[in-house]
Parts: C-alpha cells; structure tokens; sequence
C-alpha cells in the first residue's frame, strides 16, 4: 500500500514537470503579449517593462530561471497585476475559493447522492420520473443563468422578507453571503451525482450477489447497504475526483456574478491579459490538485473493492 | 408430506416489445426429503419459476397464481414474511459462484449475516457455527477462509461457500439454480456430491435446476421438463430417462453424448431454435421442432395429464385427451 503510494507520488512529479513545460510554452506561442493594451505603450517604456520582466532573455533561459524559480516556491511576478507576485495573488484568492468548493462539494454528496440512490430504488417510478427530470434540469441549466436567476429571486424579488440573502459581495466570509454562490456552485454537481449514483445504482441492484443477500432473507435496506452500496459509488468516487478539483480551484462564472474574491476568475483573466506567470501559477496549482484527487480515487476505490488491492500487488 | 406448492404459476415480464410470459400456469409439489429435478433449455422458465416462487423477480417481472409454504401463500405475503422464510426455511444456490458472493465483503461475514439474521446469534457464535459449517461442506484450512474475500477463493470453494450459506438455518427446501455449470467438470461432482450429503444428512427437500441430464440422473428423485415456460413432463427419474413420454424428452435424451457411443461421433441435436417466447406458434410450442407434429398440433395446446408410463406428459400421443 505506503509503496504504491509512494510510486504514484513520484509518477505525479514528472507528470507535473511535463504540464509546465508544455503550459509556458503554449503561452509564448500564443499571439499577443502582457502589455499589448488598446492603447499602445510608448516604445522606450515597452523596452524597460520587457527588460524588467527579463523578456528579452533567449525563451530557454527565462524557461529555466522559471524552474528554477517554482523550485524555491516562487511563482513569479504578476504581469498584470503590479506590485503583486502570483503567490500572494493566489494566497488571499485560494481561501476564499477553497471554503466555498468544499462547501459545495459537500452539499453536492450529501443531497445528490441519497437523491440518486432514492431514485434508483424507485426505477421507473413516478417518484423516479420526478428526482430524473429535476436532475437533467440541473443539468441543462448554465449557471450564469442559474446565477442570475438566483439573485432575482433571493436578491430582489424577496427583498423585504426573511428570505433574503445578498444578491453579491463577500463581506469577508459572512454567512449569507456564502449561500446563493455555493448554491450556484453546487447545482450542477448535485444534478450530476444524481443521474450516476442512479445509474450505477440500477446496475448495482442487478448484480447476481445483491440477488443472493436478498435471498438470504436480508432486510431491503440491509442489502441496499451493505451489498449493493459499494460497487454503486465507484463510479461516484470516479466522477467526484476531477470535480472535486474543478471545485476547489474556484469557478469564474460564479465568481464572477457573485462578486467572489477568489482564484476562479484569474484562469480568464490570466489569459486574456497574457498574464504568463498568473496563468502558469493557476494551471499549477489545478494539475496538482487533479494529480492528488486522482490518487485518492485510487485510494478510495482500494477501500471499496478489495479486488483492487489484490491487482496493484501484484503488478 | 408437501413442502412447496405451486399451483398455476404464471411470470410475465413487462418489455419494450409488450408483455413475455416466461412461466404459463405451472403446477408442482415438492414433498419432504424429495430431490425434484426441473430440466429445460435456457427460457424455458424453469430458474424464473423458482425466483417468483421466492420474490425474487427482476422489478419488471410479475407472478400470478399460489405457492404455499408452510402455510402461507409466498406470491402474496409481504416483504417481512418472505424474509423470514428466505435464508432460513428456504434457501438458494445459484449458478455462478463468481459474482454470487458479495466481492467487497469477507466470506465469513457473508455467512455469519444469514445466522445474526434469522437465529439472533452473537457474533461470536455466529463465527463459530459459520467456521463448523464450512468444516462440513470439505473446506480445508476454515478459519482461515472464513476471513478471505471471494476473488481470494477458487471458483469451487466459492460454491462450497454458497452451499454451507445455504445450509447454515438447517432449511427445509433448498433450491440449487444449476449449482455446478460455471465449473470444472471434476469439481462438478464434488459439488453434487456435496449436494447428495447434505440431502441425506438434513432431510431437506431439493429443487434442482438444470439443463444437464447427467446432473439430474445422478441426484434427482423425479423430474420435471420445461418448455417454453410450461411443464411438458414430470415424472420418475427411472421412467423419464428409461422410458420418456414427450417427443421433447426423448430428443433432449438423444442430443446427450454417451462415453459408450456406437453411433461413430455424430452429435444429435434437436432441429430448430429454442422458442421466442413473444411469438409462440398456436397450438403446442413444440410443434415447429416435432418429429411427430400432426395437424391437431397446429391448433391446440396439448393439456398435462396421466400418461401410460405413470407420469405426466402434455402431448397429443402420449395421454388420450379426447381422442380426436
């Protein structure tokens, strides 16, 4: 187990070196630069931002300061942003946008889930029809306009009643503030984790072996438990590594609307102002998140099925 | 004495294509201490039989009809009932003991479950009585299985595992859906072995689902023949392979291959396909397979009555149902 462990992490280390690499070199190629404005800098001032920036170094050199640099745990100076280098960017945006993913993610489990599970026990049910077509709405519904839909109902149209929450705005964390975006955050997540808990579910209350703990007299819910639960969240916990990371990195979109000091949105705004480093810091910090969310996949799936245990031994 | 009536068992399943009856109007009784071989080919209905018999159809699958146990009617009584008698006086083994164990659950806990259940044991009692069970069904090296996972055990032990789970409550029925055709053929007959032990050590009556002959000619007491989810034949097990009735039978006992065959290597086999339940032909379902089709064939469904060789039979030739 701790050597396969171990295995993986040192798999990630080239896995996120090869991100890197490819990353900075796809922002160089890309047209444009960091101080390309509407309004063109005058050219004896562009000659002291480059140099400042040490743009002018051959690309191999300014690659390698770059490693070198990510090995001494700084990310760099912030085109864009002055007098901010992209670890202090990401260190105040990071906490803000990693309570509201956790706290979606969490709500996401604790009510898709059960829903999932809920309607697959009632298959082809009206109470099925219900929990699946609310799960695809969930789905189909965008949340820049689940967003605004929320603030139209909560922000105005309650305005005067206990019901009211913010329409936007952080207010350092305050509780009501957090509400609608996790929400918004959470939507789609819970939608998603329905229709595959329901899925597998299904196919779970198929297998010969839940045939034979009910045919050992267990109660229903006993089976459902017991037999059939496991081998129904794999594909949950499958789905859930990557979003997990999609989570936690923060969304644009709904940092956006709500007015979030979080990272989500400098992945856009990096990119448009070819803010080299910010974008580099971001995609950083999301491939070694995806990285450490899919060797807890792995470990969770060990726990799940002890049949997975037993290959990785042997191999 | 009667441990398992069925009478006019019908399954019918809900599809995309309408309604399948897999069982039309199945009528069988399983006496104490019985072995009862039902043979057919697949869909024929014979596994299905057992399964509505004991709630255990798919969610689509509808059972209409009786079958009584101990007083009781289990088409009709409800959840908890069926519980008390699952696992406890009736219980089953299926047919693949790959996936018919738990694969993220012990072995030990797996049976251990069935007597916390039903006979309200500790769970250290529990352990001890699962561990003496295994002993008995010829598990070598017990403790140390009782903690293994399934995909530790081999696919023999795994359906030694099924049995001893099967005989943990001392049942009176047990019902065995084909129990030796995923394994090796030496290890079939230890698994029928085993099987003959334990009908002789617990008195237990035996439903014995299969499509092998060879299977049923060595353990079962009387036999039923399906097809097309009906009864064309019950009878002794001497009279059903020394003298069939059906034209059915007597073909499945002609395809089966004999080590003493002097026919020089030609397998016989029975022409046609096995019938699509959704489009039976009118008449006997058997009529577009039958050496001895005759026009009364085409049009009516031959009835299940008395034949000459003192079974049952449902053909036209064989049992004189108003001779035409």
């Amino acid at each position: 187990m701790w050597s396969y462990f171990a295995k993986r992490v040192a798999i990630g280390v080239p896995t996120l070196w090869a991100i890197i690499t490819v990353c900075f070199f796809l922002m160089r190629l890309t047209p444009g630069g960091p101080f390309d404005a509407e309004a063109p800098v005058p050219a004896d001032i562009l000659v002291n931002l480059r140099a400042r920036y040490h743009l002018d170094d051959p690309l191999w050199r300014q690659y390698l300061d770059y490693l070198v640099g990510l090995l001494h745990g700084d990310f760099g100076p912030s085109f864009k942003y002055r007098d901010f280098n992209v670890t202090g960017l990401i260190a105040q945006g990071l906490p803000v946008s990693l309570q509201n993913g956790f706290s979606a993610l969490l709500l996401a489990i604790v009510i898709g889930v059960p829903l999932g599970i809920f309607a697959a026990l009632a298959q082809n049910t009206r109470r099925d029809y219900i929990v699946s077509a609310a799960a695809m709405t969930g789905i189909v519904i965008p949340n820049f306009v689940m967003g605004q839909v929320l603030i139209l109902v909560f922000g105005v149209w309650l305005k005067d009643s206990v019901f009211h929450l913010p329409a936007g705005g952080w207010d350092d964390g305050a509780f009501p503030n957090r509400i609608l975006p996790v929400f918004c955050l959470a939507l789609p997540y819970i939608a998603y984790l329905v229709r595959i808990t329901r899925g597998s579910m299904i196919e779970a209350m198929r297998a010969n072996y839940v045939r034979t703990a009910r045919a050992k007299g267990l109660p229903f819910r006993l089976v459902v438990m017991r037999h059939a639960l496991n081998s129904a969240l794999i594909p949950v916990v499958t789905f859930l590594g990557p979003a997990t990371a999609f989570l936690l990195t923060g969304s644009m979109v709904v940092e956006t609307i709500f007015q979030i000091p979080g990272i989500g949105r400098y992945f856009v705004q990096g990119a448009l102002n070819r803010d080299y480093t910010l974008v580099m810091g971001v995609t950083i910090l999301s491939a070694a998140l995806i990285i450490a969310m899919n060797l807890l996949v792995d470990i969770i799936y060990s726990l799940l099925d002890p049949r997975v245990r037993y290959n990785e031994a042997r191999s | 004495m009667t441990v398992l009536d069925i009478r006019d068992l019908t399954v019918r399943f809900a599809t995309h294509d309408g309604e399948v009856a897999a069982v039309s109007n199945v009528s069988l009784s399983i006496a104490k201490g019985e072995c009862l071989g039902i043979v057919g080919e697949s869909g024929s209905g014979k596994s299905q039989t057992f399964l509505a018999a004991m709630g255990l159809l798919a969610p689509n699958g509808r059972a209409t009809g009786e079958v009584n146990f101990s007083g009781m009617n289990l088409l009709t009584a409800g959840e908890k009932a069926l519980n008390s008698v699952r696992g406890n006086k009736v219980s089953m083994i299926f047919q693949d003991p790959m996936t018919s164990l738990t694969p993220h659950m012990k072995v030990g806990r797996q049976l251990a479950e069935v007597l916390v259940r039903h006979r309200g044991l500790s769970a250290a009692d529990a352990r001890a009585q699962s561990i003496a069970m295994l002993k008995r069904v010829q598990i070598p090296e017990a403790e140390r299985r009782f903690e293994a996972y399934p995909h530790e055990l081999s696919g023999g032990l795994r359906q030694r595992v099924m049995i001893a789970m099967a005989l943990l409550c001392a049942p009176e029925l047990i019902i065995a859906d084909e129990p030796t055709t995923a394994l090796d053929v030496t290890v079939q007959a230890q698994i029928l072995d085993l099987i003959r032990i334990a009908k002789d050590e617990t008195n237990a009556a035996i439903v014995l689902i299969t499509h092998d002959l060879g299977v049923v000619a060595g353990l079962a007491d009387r036999v039923a023949v399906m097809y097309a989810g009906r009864i064309v034949e019950v009878g002794d097990v001497r009279q059903i392979f020394k003298a069939p009735q059906h034209p059915y039978t007597k073909g499945l006992l002609a395809c089966t291959p004999r080590l003493d065959d002097e026919t020089g290597g030609a397998l016989l086999t029975i022409p046609g396909q096995p019938p699509n339940l959704q489009r039976l032909p009118p008449g006997c379902a058997f009529n577009p397979r039958c050496a001895y089709v005759m026009e009364r064939c085409l049009r009516e469904r031959p009835a299940l009555l008395p034949d000459a060789a003192g079974g049952l039979s449902a053909c036209f030739l064989t049992n004189a149902q108003g001779a035409p």
